[in-house]
């Protein structure tokens, strides 16, 4: 039977450019059988919610090097309320100190992978949420 | 990250090393290598201080003058700047280098929406020339050259560098200001682009041509090959990309009818350290060579001056890990010897903590005396180009040299430098390697201490420079004091003086010192440039 492959949105908030690691989980993901849109750079909260309604994705992940994290991800959060998507499943990457993690958890994050987690164990999240999901 | 790729028997003997730009490295090299290159000591390396310059551009190299330390600083309020700035300076810093946060590198105000969350947080936040009083304040601008390390709006901070200069007594003549001011590269890496191609280009031309009569001591260029290296860009494109880039620059004020001696040879280059050391020591005598080949051939540049390639070579932020940290301070003491072995003018130092957040006081200190350690306890001053003559580094140069060249080649084949980013073309190339670094990380093909080998061990917690909340609302208290006290026609005049010269294609540079003067917003100026040039579109990568 055909299995429809998971659709990701991997997002660059905010006004910060640093995209190596957005670029290199994009093509992990490709590569590992999903759909990947990317959303390119600068893109506000209210953008990032458009795209994922408008290309119905499965699992939102967003790439934060700055530091941010914390309000960027209270705002999406709101946004998402507001738009009743708050059951699409959102993860985190980047700059993200291991302080923050339960933090981000708290906000609702199902998932926070700082710089140096191997791509692997992103790919695994995915792939088990959505089937729980 | 990881910079050869090995192979090895069952016995951990290694039976091949593959070093990143493609060359293959032998167990030992002999004279024989040399000729198998056509190696000629006259053509392809000659004395320090002379053509080619491949062992430097000065006879007498770090004997006549140590290189500068110009470690990246800056963040939070302009008034923590200065304190940060006055602190490395009385540690024996010899240059500044001012860290932008993001909403000024995007040509936001503090106070605007997009600004939330991010005002002081990566490095200091300018909304007006108050910002530029304070973060310069007791500074002897003529004595120290100070590099802004800012991009879309670099004219802005150069207008604003002229105006607080003037500000303090000092002639623009004799203060010298790097600004970064390399929009190529923020497109294909670092993305804080803001214009499409063209009209970007034309503001770099527009600093380039205001620099040459009313800043004659500024750099009004740092190319960086840097950034696009960090992107994943092996060492030989870094080279050849800021190479390509540098020549879309001199193209566009050529076009306006000046001779490249006028300003050539204030162009001054970023680069980036990390990776396998003889690589990038002969990356950077290639680099001296065909920078100053690719001026005399392509360029016919006649004084020999002109010719130099100026650098700060420096880094090395994504060979620094965030597991083991620690690891990161020796990482940057080797970046910065392999530095001093290529004959960097100036370098700055990625501190420990990097891969975390921005550094501490301690961290920044350290990276500092990592620097002057070699310079004054290492004998690294004692002579010019210490590797010269190594059968190997000599034959690696060369191939070095042919690699860069064939890099070079293939972005000329594509349609040159400008349509190779507005189309993605280097974006994408760059974003699949640094994926397969990446996988051969994972893969164990790819080996890093602390990483994917020597994992044992405690875990460290760094100790991490805290956001200042208060900070950011004092700079968006402060910003509305200085837009209440300042002269409201002075701010429209001058701003409507900046948008005529934009819409009539006219060099920027004198209305924006005026905007600066009048205490215009960085986000008022740039939204007549937004209005007037669009924003740049990225191209799709996948």
């Amino acid at each position: 039977m055909h299995e429809k492959s998971i659709k990701v949105l991997i997002a660059k908030p905010g006004l910060d450019g640093h995209d190596r690691g957005a670029k290199v989980v994009s093509h992990a993901l490709k590569e590992a059988g999903m759909e990947v849109i990317y959303s390119g750079l600068h893109k506000t909260i209210d953008q990032i919610v458009r795209i994922a309604l408008q290309e119905d994705v499965d699992i939102i992940g967003l790439s934060i090097m700055t530091g941010a994290h914390i309000p960027i991800v209270e705002k999406l959060m709101k946004k998402m309320r507001e738009e009743d998507i708050i059951g699409k499943t959102v993860f985190v990457g980047g700059v993200i100190p291991a302080k923050d993690v339960s933090k981000l958890k708290g906000l609702g994050v199902a998932g926070v992978f700082p710089g140096g987690t191997p791509l692997s164990e992103t790919i695994e999240f995915i792939k088990t949420h959505m089937k729980k999901a | 990250m990881a910079v050869a790729r090995y192979i090895k028997d069952e016995k951990d003997r290694i039976l091949d090393v593959i070093l990143e730009s493609g060359i293959h490295v032998k167990p030992s090299y002999t004279p024989e290598d040399l000729n198998r290159t056509g190696f000629d000591y006259d053509k392809d390396v000659a004395d320090p201080g002379q053509y080619p310059y491949t062992r430097g551009i000065h006879p007498l190299g770090y004997r006549s003058r140590a290189w500068t330390t110009r470690q990246y600083t800056g963040f939070g309020s302009p008034e923590e700047t200065n304190q940060r700035f006055k602190l490395m300076i009385s540690h024996g810093q010899t240059g500044l280098n001012v860290a932008f946060d993001l909403p000024t590198q995007m040509g936001y105000d503090s106070d605007d929406p997009m600004s939330e969350g991010e005002v002081g947080r990566v490095g200091m936040a300018v909304d007006t020339l108050r910002d530029f009083e304070i973060a310069f304040k007791d500074i002897k601008l003529d004595k120290i050259g100070a590099g802004l390390t800012i991009n879309a709006v670099a004219s802005i901070m150069l207008a604003m560098y002229q105006a607080v200069g003037e500000k303090y007594g000092y002639d623009a003549k004799v203060i010298s200001a790097t600004p970064q001011n390399d929009i190529l590269k923020e497109m294909v890496g670092r993305g804080a682009w803001i214009f499409p191609v063209e009209p970007a280009v034309k503001l770099i031309g527009d600093t380039i041509e205001y620099s040459m009569t009313a800043m004659p001591r500024t750099n009004p260029v740092s190319v960086c090959g840097y950034h696009i290296r960090e992107s994943g860009a092996t060492p030989a494109q870094e080279i050849a990309y800021a190479i390509l880039i540098a020549n879309a620059y001199i193209d566009n004020v050529l076009a306006r009818g000046y001779v490249v001696d006028d300003f050539v040879g204030r162009f001054s280059f970023n680069l980036n350290v990390f990776g396998n050391m003889w690589e990038q020591v002969a990356k950077f005598r290639a680099a001296r060579k065909l920078w100053a080949r690719n001026l005399k051939e392509k360029y016919d540049v006649k004084n020999p001056q002109n010719l130099f390639l100026r650098g700060l070579f420096g880094g090395g932020g994504y060979g620094l890990t965030k597991a083991q940290p620690e690891n990161n301070i020796m990482r940057g003491a080797y970046y910065a010897l392999v530095a001093a072995l290529s004959g960097a003018q100036t370098t700055a130092l990625c501190s420990y903590d990097e891969a975390y957040t921005i550094p501490t006081p301690h961290s920044a200190l350290l990276s500092l005396r990592t620097l002057q350690l070699l310079m004054d306890e290492m004998g690294l001053r004692d002579t010019v180009d210490p590797l010269a003559g190594s059968y190997f580094i000599e034959t690696l140069t060369k191939e070095m040299e042919q690699k860069i060249e064939e890099e070079m080649e293939k972005i000329e084949q594509y349609g040159g430098m400008i349509k190779a980013v507005s189309k993605g073309y280097i974006q994408r190339l760059v974003a699949r390697q640094a994926y397969e670094v990446e996988k051969g990380l994972e893969s164990g093909e790819l080996l890093k201490v602390g990483v994917n080998i020597y994992k044992e061990g405690e875990s460290k917690e760094v100790e991490l420079h805290e956001y200042n909340y208060e900070s950011a609302e004092k700079q968006i208290e402060d910003l509305r004091q200085v837009k209440k006290q300042r002269s409201q026609s002075d701010v429209l005049h001058t701003l409507k003086v900046l948008e005529s010269a934009t819409k009539e294609g006219k060099n920027i540079m004198p209305a924006l010192v005026e905007c600066c003067k009048a205490y215009a917003t960085v986000g008022e100026m740039t939204n007549i440039f937004r209005q007037e040039f669009g924003e740049f579109q990225e191209p799709a990568l996948f």
